[in-house]
């Protein structure tokens, strides 16, 4: 299926990658080209077959529900690239 | 005597044990070839300091007669592997300045043996890519050469700054990761040995994640006997990594017996491919006459599904790397570039810090599981990906191991391609039917195109079983007798 650039733009949004005005047809137009060859899936029979969610046939494993690591704030907090005494900081989101 | 840089993990620890040279003089002789491999762009940060000192506590070690099994081997790491207190960063311009906190379980087990790192390579952005052309460090230059012509050609990728150190003897092995062929594509184009491991295997834990549910590490060297050894040191289960296996880790070096008599070795029919290179389906046949003498049984086996392996490939990796790409936003870690609002942050930062193949991937891996499009692409990927991997299921009930060739052409030119994602793509074509079923895949060199370039061969096992692919491999490898040396080779030039 073809993407045109208003659908590019909805994706670039849920993606929260800017994409400049004049770079949504071209792109689209790359998009397009790479999804219209994944489209030979459609040729092949599926029905009744199962979705492959695991690739090794184990199970996942379960432990107990307790704290394993933390207190390393300041490692933690040293690849920040902005934060503010024991936080990090974004632009303001509530007024 | 031998040069050391010229040496095998399996020689140079024999050596060590032998005091025929200490964990330092081997450790200098390839901190200067590293440096001589500059040319090649294949390090993005050398810790050559670190280095002497972790040699200087591996003699330690040696005198004490406590060594690792890998005590003293000067290795690279792909620069995915987090490390802890070295910057790390995925090739990609968005992890800028990141000093992780902690180390990767692999890159731990590796220094618990010993093993001495000299540096974290380059590699294509994230991972995704097979010319390490996409790197925000810029492209690394293959050591080899076509006969008479000097431009210079890719070393594959992603883990192409491992296979063109290791390939130019800059080190004697080097950790990469494989997600559709980066480990056994960049070893076929470099002419060294490349293993993926069964998915499970080695932890992922602490390793940048591209594709969770297909990436895995694994080692490339210049033997198989080496990636024997250094496979070893690297496996293991690991309760931080849900998926990984809690299986022994077997004596893959006491499975190189020499012997696969009475072996049978499938041979399938969908590999031959319209349009591949002769030179590489001739290299193939030679592999197959290799086999037969060697006393293995050969058998034409069916895939039916192979031609679908890629376009499922394109769509589970993708979305799976836009979900697990989401967490870089320019807050917690990396590259942050101011907007007015925290959505303008998030989308001026992603913007800027990914590079556009890496972009071109999360936009689709966004499409395809966005609302509406969910059923007919992810979840059609995921059952023709449960068909390719039955196929190989298939295939296992009558044979042993399935023998390929690794990519359908020799290494191409620094460049090349890069103007037709699926033209790049295609280089995977071998590589990833056996990533998504999770099977373990080695690439061995096994001769030279017409100009002289190194192709590889491909062989593939059961789930857990390295021990029969490495054993293989190892009866392929002498008989290909491959002695080729690129035309450059550090502290030659």
């Amino acid at each position: 299926m073809a993407l045109d650039p208003k659908t590019v733009a909805r994706v670039a949004m849920l993606a929260r990658i800017r994409v400049p005005e004049a770079d949504l047809a071209p792109l689209a137009e790359q998009l397009s080209h790479i999804m219209s060859w994944i489209e030979q899936l459609d040729e092949v029979d599926t029905g009744g077959v199962e979705p492959m969610t695991r690739v090794t046939h184990m199970q996942l494993p379960m432990r107990d529900d307790v704290v394993t690591d933390g207190g390393r704030r300041d490692a933690i907090l040293a690849n920040a690239p902005q934060a503010t005494e024991m936080f990090f900081t974004v632009p303001k989101v509530v007024e | 005597m031998t040069a050391l840089t010229e040496l095998s993990i399996a020689d140079a620890t024999a050596g060590l044990r032998a005091k025929s040279f200490s964990a330092r003089e081997l450790v200098d002789a390839h901190i200067s070839a590293v440096e001589a491999a500059r040319p090649l762009n294949a390090f993005i940060t050398e810790t050559l300091d670190l280095a002497r000192d972790r040699a200087g506590a591996a003699d330690a070690r040696l005198a004490r007669g406590e060594a690792g099994m890998l005590e003293g081997v000067p290795l690279g790491i792909k620069d995915l592997f987090c490390t802890e207190g070295v910057l790390t960063t995925a090739a990609s311009h968005i992890l800028d300045g990141f000093v992780p906190p902690y180390e990767s379980t692999v890159t731990a087990n590796l220094k618990r043996a010993g093993a001495v790192m000299l540096g974290k390579t380059n590699l294509d952005e994230f991972a995704m890519g097979s010319s390490n052309m996409t790197s925000h460090y810029g492209p690394v230059h293959s050591p080899w050469r076509r006969r008479g012509d000097n431009r210079p050609l890719v070393p594959g990728g992603s883990s192409g700054g491992s296979a063109a150190a290791v390939a130019a003897r800059a080190v004697m092995g080097a950790t990469g990761t494989d997600t559709g062929g980066s480990i056994r594509q960049p070893a076929a184009f470099c002419g060294i040995v490349g293993l993926k491991p069964t998915y499970g295997r080695c932890s992922r834990w602490g390793v940048v994640a591209f594709a969770s549910s297909l990436d895995q590490a694994g080692p490339l060297t210049r033997t198989v006997r080496d990636a024997a050894l250094m496979l070893g040191a690297m496996a293991g289960h690991d309760p931080n990594d849900s998926t990984s296996a809690d299986l022994p880790v077997p004596d893959f070096a006491a499975a190189l017996t020499g012997d696969i008599r009475g072996l049978k070795i499938g041979i399938p029919d969908e590999y031959r491919i319209d349009g591949t290179n002769p030179e590489i389906l001739a290299l193939w046949d030679r592999g197959i006459e290799w086999a037969k003498a060697a006393g293995a049984e050969i058998r034409q086996v069916s895939l039916p599904h192979t031609k679908y392996a890629l376009p499922t490939y394109y769509i589970v990796a993708p979305a799976e790397a836009s979900s697990n790409l989401a967490r870089y936003d320019g807050v917690r870690f990396g590259l942050r570039v101011p907007g007015d609002s925290l959505q303008a942050m998030y989308e001026n930062t992603r913007a800027a810090g990914f590079g556009a193949e890496v972009r071109r991937r999360v936009l689709i891996g966004t499409y395809v599981l966005s609302a509406g499009y969910y059923d007919a692409y992810y979840l059609k990927a995921q059952k023709v990906r449960a068909l390719i991997a039955r196929d190989f299921a298939r295939a296992f009930e009558t044979v042993d191991l399935l023998l390929t060739p690794t990519c359908p052409t020799a290494a191409f030119g620094l460049g090349d391609k890069m103007d037709d994602p699926i033209a790049m793509y295609l280089n995977d074509v071998f590589t990833v039917p056996a990533s998504l079923a999770g099977l373990p895949g080695i690439s061995l060199p096994a001769g030279l195109s017409r100009d002289g370039l190194p192709l590889g061969l491909q062989l593939i096992g059961r789930a857990f079983d390295e021990a029969t692919v490495l054993r293989a491999a190892g009866v392929l490898e002498q008989a290909a007798a491959f002695r080729a040396r690129p035309a450059f080779i550090a502290g030659e030039a």
